[in-house]
């Protein structure tokens, strides 16, 4: 892991703290030197998760914090993974009850696509309820992929054209 | 997010700028939407060009304003979609909901053929 890339955040459930976040995640990603469609997706889906977990998590109140981790894992000196990791202070949810945002009954909703872009955009995402009350979705976005073309679109799309 | 508002050969567009996300762009797209519709625009199309950023909230606006423009009677069109709102927009396959077009006089000439 290396320390001037990995930050940890905690703000408060206000939507223009999002941007706060996008300022510190824009400073990691560059220097991990990513390109800029990687750093454009990673980004969208950390607005996503961010602002879950503002909105459903901690229910707008300013007084709960959200807490954004940046890590690098890896072994034997690589940095294979980029882990991003997002922490409410709220009641949590069944991510099995998530709607389909892509059936023909869900298209035109206004809501509900914000996990699937999480997930079309990353290569891993996982929920788990905290001990003590709340959730943590983690981001995982695999750094060094073994084929060359592979992040240049996000992967839903990938598989859509192929 | 900065909306301008203009007219052209009858149509409303509405020009949008910067980044349409949670809690800021999306509602200043829902009010300009509304506006226009509520002023009696029957032609409405949303300019994407200087769109940089756009979240799940602010397709959820674009697909608001598509239903709330086809409830009330009128047409509403998408131009000038930088790639990676196209991209956004296809995968969760509402691409080919919206008319898109790619310049403003198609969009302005569909509306009568």
């Amino acid at each position: 892991m290396s320390d001037d890339k990995s930050f940890h955040l905690a703000i408060g459930s206000r939507f223009e703290n999002i941007e706060l976040v996008q300022l510190v995640l824009k400073d990691s990603l560059d220097q991990l030197g990513l390109d800029d469609d990687n750093r454009h997706w990673i980004d969208v889906a950390v607005r996503e998760a961010v602002a879950n977990a503002i909105k459903h998590g901690n229910l707008q109140d300013p007084a709960k914090q959200v807490h954004v981790d940046l890590t690098l894992e890896g072994g034997e000196g690589h940095e294979d993974w980029l882990v991003i990791r997002v922490q409410d202070e709220g009641r949590g949810f069944d991510p099995s009850e998530l709607e389909d945002p892509l059936a023909p009954e869900n298209l035109l909703k206004p809501n509900g696509r914000g996990i699937f872009y999480m997930k079309s955009f990353m290569d891993d995402i996982q929920y788990r309820a905290r001990p003590g009350g709340g959730t943590v979705v983690t981001l995982r976005k695999r750094l060094n992929p073994p084929q060359p073309d592979d992040p240049a679109r996000p992967a839903r799309t990938r598989e859509r054209q192929a | 997010m900065k909306v301008n508002v203009r007219q052209r050969d009858g149509v409303t567009i509405l020009d949008l700028k910067g980044k349409i996300t949670i809690g800021v762009g999306d509602v200043a797209l829902r009010n300009a939407v509304q506006e226009a519709i509520n002023g009696g625009a029957t032609r409405v199309i949303i300019n994407l060009k200087d769109v940089t950023t756009i979240d799940s909230s602010g397709v959820g606006e674009l697909v608001s304003a598509y239903t709330t423009a086809t409830n009330r009677g009128a047409k509403l069109h998408l131009e000038n979609l930088p790639a990676k709102v196209t991209d956004i927009l296809q995968i969760t396959q509402l691409i080919t909901v919206f008319d898109v077009y790619d310049t403003e006089d198609a969009a302005i000439r569909s509306f009568s053929e």
